[in-house]
């Protein structure tokens, strides 16, 4: 690609894509008229519109730029490529407020049963999918992809690859989320807690996934630095984990090519050790090893100091991914799993106490000769705080996974409790804290339009963590007691649904808790909006700030 | 050369570095699926697990739709106050036929592993109906639409074929038959129901919505309900025998 050439061509990216989401938009308007059923009907109306606008929109957006694709260096500095980022940094903000509401509704739904109004889509049973994937994948998920492009271009000091490709990523994976979450209101799921969507749905992330993977990997193998950094580690296991996990687990065959539902492939014992096996490890690898590289990136960068020590992040790095795929059977405690798949899942779950423990204190130790700017920079606050809810919940975590312990608090709001100190703490934080550091680079800005701000926002979700995270501890452990609490003479104490009504106080209060949370992140959303509004004169910046690395 | 300074092959080389972290992740799994699909002590051997009838595997499959195992369990443990509040503990091999499991993470409310024949059929059609009907302090959410929503019988054979390529062993005749056996199951005065009765020994044949008509997703979903954990017959069970 010549600069001074002055005639157009579409590159064979974009050719392609073009004729390829042209070819989709009707494939999906068939399979659309043929449906079997009314929600594959739907999704393959949406697909077939999602694919005829990207179609369009690649025509427009070649129509529209110079003959010559942006350059990889302006004067001898790289030229990031934002746009993505700015995207996924803004739908996670709208997700995050989404996931976050309906999580408060269906708190709500636990202690107030009207609230699922006995309609199919308003159900709890529905609903309960659409709040977890809400959260992880489409809060977490966007947080994890815009950071870690942002990420991988920084410190390989190099252009993203691609010209279309990261913008198929994150598009892509968003209307990932678009077609689960729609899909669980409609009642297509498979079932697997975290991996609710249908066939069509896994085959699409598939696709995204491995487009993601390339993007990422094609980034470091033109980086300009001779080592790659610590925190892309973390992205690379989390990346290449989940699409492990994600194969394995959904491994389904479906019922027709035209219609939602599927069976999957494994059955009874070896399909829950499957599921657990997944769903422990997308807590380890995209719930901790993706954020952990967020700690070891944007802690570093905002404490202005090194990571503390570069060894313990060797160690922490591969015992951590070793020791964590071994942990999902402390899911199976006492069931009809073999009982020497769940000691392994025990001792190894126990061990992983040690890797978690030696990554929170390479964390929290970054801040050595910084402990001062805690007072005066909440966003710096916020990434510690998340740090040390991290080593909270690693702690619990191998406590819980205990035989004797897990027997109590198996099936109990402990476990919900347990999640909760994990996901609004840890990963809700440093989230928070990553997009507060990440907005105003990205748009340029030379601060948050307020700090006070950030301290509400702060201290608003602490204190709905913490009323989350008790409530659900009082309840859990008390349920627990009562399901096991007999009389003098030898009977069970308590009836089921004695114990429910116990919960009643404590659901409030979660709910309580919860909304606390949300409010919190309304306060985080108009903050980064009055942010990237700021006034012309901040603007100015943006170039100074680029190259300032 | 130290250990420091070898795994520096893993930094500048990303590659390796993707190849050591698919190693490294691997083990684990290995280690721990694996034998699960030939050790032969993973599925008990016992008497009268039975692929589910087509009008049970549709209320099973309403049951994964709406969600049901978000709240209850289907996985007795074998700890004395499960026992006595709900039965026998489960056995791996009454969910060797479920793709995929139900047995459940959460218990909001109580565990249904043996809910099958603890209550009548208008109980469950009364309860799913409005549950704070008959449990006043039920959080349960209301499934009045079931019984106005009648099974959708297109998909009836392919579930079953498609149940059958992943592992079911469910007979050609007993997938040709797919629609009459569902509708006969529903209907204990028609035509079909001795028919039936050979294909599935034992299974129960209710009007379970106790309405007339073809069967609706109540029916369904109450059938499953009632022959959850009823298959394995407890006093002839050996438990020495299959001691693991």
């Amino acid at each position: 690609m010549q600069q001074t050439q002055s005639t157009k061509w579409m590159t064979h990216g974009e050719a392609g894509l073009m004729l390829f989401f042209a070819m989709a938009a009707f494939v999906c308007a068939f399979a659309a008229a043929k449906a079997l059923d009314a929600p594959f009907a739907f999704h393959a109306s949406l697909a077939a519109v999602a694919s005829g606008v990207a179609s369009f929109a690649i025509m427009n957006r070649y129509l529209d730029r110079p003959a010559s694709l942006p350059p990889e260096e302006i004067s001898g500095k790289p030229n990031y490529n934002l746009g993505p980022i700015k995207f996924a940094s803004f739908m996670a903000m709208f997700w995050g407020i989404a996931g976050f509401a309906v999580g408060l509704l269906i708190a709500s739904q636990l202690a107030w049963p009207l609230l699922n109004l006995d309609l199919p889509w308003t159900s709890f049973g529905r609903l309960r999918p659409l709040h977890t994937s809400a959260v992880i994948f489409a809060f977490g998920g966007n947080v994890l992809i815009a950071t870690s492009f942002y990420v991988v271009q920084r410190t390989c000091r190099t252009r993203l690859v691609g010209d279309l490709a990261p913008w198929f990523v994150v598009l892509g994976y968003n209307f990932f989320i678009v077609i689960a979450g729609t899909g669980y209101l409609l009642g297509v799921t498979q079932s697997k807690e975290y991996a609710e969507p249908e066939w069509y749905a896994d085959l699409w992330l598939t696709i995204v996934w491995v487009v993601y993977l390339v993007v990422f990997v094609m980034t470091l193998v033109k980086r300009k630095e001779p080592h790659i950094f610590v925190a892309n580690w973390f992205y690379l296991a989390f990346i290449v984990t989940i699409a492990v996990l994600h194969l394995g687990n959904n491994l389904a065959l479906p019922v027709s090519l035209l219609g939602s539902k599927s069976y999957i492939a494994w059955a009874g014992v070896q399909d829950a050790m499957f599921q657990w096996w997944y769903g422990h490890n997308a807590v380890g690898f995209f719930l901790t090893a993706g954020f952990l590289a967020i700690m070891y990136y944007f802690i570093p960068k905002r404490a202005e100091r090194p990571v503390y020590s570069y060894r313990l992040s060797i160690i922490h790095f591969w015992s951590l991914i070793f020791l964590y795929i071994w942990a999902g059977p402390h899911h199976l405690h006492y069931t009809a799993l073999p009982d020497w798949t769940q000691t392994l899942g025990m001792t190894f779950s126990v061990i992983l106490w040690m890797p978690s423990w030696g990554g929170m204190i390479n964390g929290l130790m970054t801040l050595s000769g910084a402990w001062d700017k805690l007072r005066t920079d909440p966003v710096l606050r916020m990434l510690v705080v998340s740090v040390a809810f991290y080593g909270m919940s690693t702690f619990e975590g191998p406590l819980m996974s205990i035989k004797v312990v897990n027997s109590l608090s198996h099936y109990t709001d402990w476990t919900i409790g347990h999640v909760h100190s994990g996901a609004l703490g840890w990963v809700g934080f440093v989230s928070f804290g990553a997009l507060y550091c990440l907005v105003p680079w990205l748009w340029g800005r030379k601060e948050l339009y307020s700090l006070k701000l950030v301290n509400w926002h702060f201290w608003i979700s602490t204190i709905g963590i913490v009323l989350y995270i008790s409530a659900m501890w009082v309840s859990g452990i008390l349920q627990g007691l009562m399901w096991r609490a007999y009389t003098s003479l030898g009977f069970l104490e308590y009836s089921f649904i004695e114990t429910v009504e116990a919960m009643h106080p404590f659901y409030v209060i979660r709910a309580a808790g919860g909304a606390l949370f949300l409010i919190g992140a309304l306060i985080m959303a108009y903050n980064l909006w009055m942010t990237v509004r700021a006034s012309e004169a901040d603007v100015g910046t943006e170039l100074a700030l680029q190259s300032a690395e | 050369m130290s250990f420091w300074t070898r795994h520096q092959i893993f930094e500048k080389n990303s590659i390796i570095l993707i190849a050591g972290i698919l190693v490294v992740i691997a083990i684990g799994g290995l280690v721990e699926i694996t034998p699960l699909f030939y050790l032969k002590s993973t599925i008990e051997v016992v008497d009268g697990v039975r692929p589910y009838t087509p009008l049970e595997l549709a209320g099973r499959n309403i049951y994964v739709r709406e969600g049901c195992y978000l709240c209850h369990s289907q996985m007795v443990r074998p700890l004395r106050d499960e026992i006595e509040r709900y039965g026998h503990f489960s056995l791996a091999a009454e969910s060797m036929y479920d793709h995929p499991f139900q047995w459940g993470s959460k218990r909001t409310g109580p565990d249904l592993a043996r809910v099958g024949a603890k209550y009548s059929d208008e109980w469950h059609v009364t309860h799913l109906t409005n549950p704070r009907a008959i449990v006043p302090q039920s959080v349960m959410p209301g499934y009045p639409f079931l019984a106005q929503t009648e099974v959708d019988t297109a998909v009836v054979a392919d579930n079953l074929k498609a149940s059958r390529i992943v592992g079911v062993p469910y007979s050609d005749e007993q997938i040709k038959n797919a629609v009459a056996d569902l509708k006969a199951q529903a209907d204990p005065d028609s035509v079909g129901t001795d028919a039936f009765g050979k294909r599935y020994p034992k299974a129960v044949i209710r009007n379970f919505d106790s309405k007339a008509g073809a069967p609706t997703e109540m029916d369904a979903l109450v059938a499953y309900l009632q022959m959850l954990g009823t298959l394995v017959d407890f006093k002839l069970y050996n438990e020495k025998a299959n001691l693991r």
